[in-house]
């Protein structure tokens, strides 16, 4: 019972996790046409920035906020110096493009921060373990992250659906010629999606820094996560993603949790303790082949027409 | 017939030339890092030429080609490891696991455009990754090292440099020969038609699913050849071998080079690893000018290298 609503809330915070950086990739994508491979190194970035800011001011609060405002900088000026002149380039030269940028990011880092990865110390007042129920710990960080996160999702909402902004954001999906025409100035609207998605990736990457190694490359793997996410939400869908972030966040992480124990009822323990690791990160590779026989647009498209 | 000589054949052609003539180079000058780097350049050539078949005349960017050169790999290796040393065992075997993988996911992803489809292909290409170092028989994540290179016989010795330079080279001329002549079939046709436009294809009546998934299993299995190359050159086979930067790699030869052009993504696979080698010895951060370098080329250098060497032909 305590190992399934552990493993449940493991689940629910790598999934909002993975939310955040599946959400900036679905909105530059939905609203730039743009394939931004060099999201993962936001991501990175974010956790690298997070990790000296806070050594420097001594204080973890001070120092995230500091490293979130970085990640932003930091993708404004990618965006003004190079991204703006690729939008409505082919896709494959977008891939082409910011592959470069990652290339060049991890051997920046390596320049900057050395080889070795870093460590992201939690304040005293993180680390202690909650009752979420009686006799039920979870770790405060953890819960921390979760609630951050489902904050970020629903500010999120409401500038999206509720804000003038949000809506010139929605109208720009829809239709770029349009509201350019009307009037709005297109290319400051992209350059601030662009940092608002940049500042979400580095959102994500300095919260899982404290629990994981800030390392090169760190972001490639859960880049790829976030593509199958919005492959299976639909691309451009916020909501999809949402709902498929959290879906792939509950079965890799339940997956690796009890797929061991699962086998072994059926296949002999060895055999089982060698198929498990690698048929627990097939899962949501299958997960999303599934979806895609019955649905190749995804569960969520995000304009249907 | 009369032949037209243009810089881009002319280019072609010296290379070829100069590909067939450096063994006679290297054993004249005894420069035997040459030939190493030059079978590591023709095997990733090879690689390339199959991931142009399909990106650049049949218009699909698959992002997760090198999942074939692992599976290529994995198939000679796995088979060294468990006693069987025949290369008449161990490539068709490389070639037909290649083929297999490639229509799974052929099948699956070609459900699939644009860029659903880059993406796809390299979540595929992902799971291979994760699955060969969820392989702790085989070495898991530190790979598999091969003692002894697939073995024809009397017929040809793989462990000799220049034997195994000449085998690579055969492989890579030979698979473009088969390109050009697939391309230049009905078959490759079809395919190409498909890319210009695929709802008249279909109106007058080719499946266009069909086509494409063949195609993408020839790519494919000409990639797990190279794979198999590759991991003879080795010694060695690792899950790094299908990494998804190296899909990132071969997809910048074929850009390079020229997309939809023969020769083009041969050319492409000589600049880049040249240029990475070249850099690699400057500075340890090689990386920090191949980035940007890159974003350059996208952005200022449209068509490759083999554009530029037919713009030099209307000039």
């Amino acid at each position: 019972m305590l190992l399934i609503v552990e493993q449940f809330l493991n689940g629910l915070q790598f999934g909002l996790l993975l939310f955040l950086l599946a959400a900036g990739l679905t909105l530059v994508f939905g609203i730039m046409d743009f394939v931004n491979l060099a999201h993962g190194s936001l991501y990175m970035m974010g956790a690298y920035f997070a990790a000296s800011f806070v050594a420097w001011t001594g204080n973890f609060i001070f120092g995230i906020v500091l490293a979130l405002g970085a990640t932003l900088l930091l993708g404004i000026l990618l965006e003004f110096v190079a991204l703006r002149h690729l939008y409505g380039r082919d896709h494959l030269d977008h891939v082409l493009a910011t592959f470069g940028l990652i290339l060049f990011f991890n051997d920046a880092v390596r320049l900057i921060w050395g080889p070795a990865g870093l460590a992201l110390p939690l304040p005293a007042w993180l680390t202690v373990p909650i009752a979420i129920m009686p006799g039920i710990y979870y770790p405060a960080y953890r819960l921390a992250i979760i609630a951050v996160a489902l904050a970020v999702a629903l500010i999120l909402y409401l500038v999206v659906m509720r804000t003038r902004v949000g809506m010139l954001i929605r109208a720009g999906a829809s239709n770029r010629e349009m509201i350019g025409a009307l009037g709005i100035n297109i290319k400051l609207l992209y350059t601030l999606v662009f940092g608002l998605g940049a500042a979400l990736a580095g959102l994500a990457g300095l919260m899982q820094a404290p629990i994981l190694t800030v390392q090169i490359g760190m972001g490639e793997n859960i880049l790829i996560l976030a593509f199958v996410i919005i492959v299976i939400g639909g691309i451009g869908s916020i909501r999809g993603a949402f709902l498929a972030a959290i879906f792939v966040g509950m079965i890799d992480t339940l997956g690796r949790a009890f797929l061991p124990d699962l086998l072994r009822q059926v296949l002999s323990s060895s055999a089982a303790s060698t198929a498990a690791p690698a048929l627990s990160s097939m899962l949501i590779y299958l997960l999303m082949a599934i979806v895609l026989v019955a649905r190749p647009e995804g569960l969520f498209p995000a304009n249907r027409s | 017939m009369k032949v037209r000589l243009d810089a881009r054949k002319a280019a072609a052609a010296l290379v070829v030339v100069g590909l067939l003539l450096l063994p006679l180079y290297t054993s004249l000058s005894g420069n035997v890092f040459a030939l190493t780097l030059f079978t590591r350049i023709v095997i990733f050539a090879l690689a390339a030429a199959s991931l142009n078949l399909i990106m650049g005349y049949g218009g699909m960017m698959s992002f997760g080609h090198a999942a074939y050169l692992g599976i290529g790999g994995y198939s000679v290796g796995i088979l060294a490891a468990e006693g069987i040393g025949s290369g008449f065992i161990q490539w068709p075997v490389a070639l037909l696991a290649s083929a297999l993988f490639a229509l799974v996911i052929g099948a699956l992803s070609l459900r699939t455009r644009g860029v659903y489809f880059i993406m796809i292909t390299l979540a595929f290409a992902q799971m291979a990754y994760y699955v060969a170092s969820g392989l702790a028989r085989y070495g898991g994540d530190d790979g598999l090292t091969i003692y002894k290179r697939s073995d024809f016989g009397g017929l040809i010795n793989l462990s000799n440099r220049v034997q195994f330079y000449y085998v690579c080279l055969a492989c890579l001329l030979g698979g473009l020969y088969l390109i050009w002549r697939i391309v230049n079939s009905r078959f490759g046709m079809v395919v190409q038609g498909l890319r210009s436009n695929e709802a008249r294809m279909q109106a007058i009546g080719f499946p266009a699913t069909r086509y494409r998934l063949v195609c993408f299993v020839i790519s494919g299995t000409l990639c797990g050849l190279a794979g198999a190359l590759l991991a003879n050159n080795t010694d060695f086979v690792s899950p790094a071998a299908m990494y998804w930067t190296r899909s990132g790699d071969l997809m910048v030869m074929v850009i390079l080079g020229g997309m939809g052009s023969l020769f083009g993504p041969m050319i492409g696979a000589i600049a880049f690893l040249l240029v990475e080698e070249l850099l690699s010895q400057v500075t340890e951060y090689w990386a920090l000018i191949m980035g940007p370098l890159l974003l350059l080329i996208v952005l200022f250098g449209r068509g490759g290298i083999d554009g530029l060497l037919g713009r030099v032909r209307r000039a």
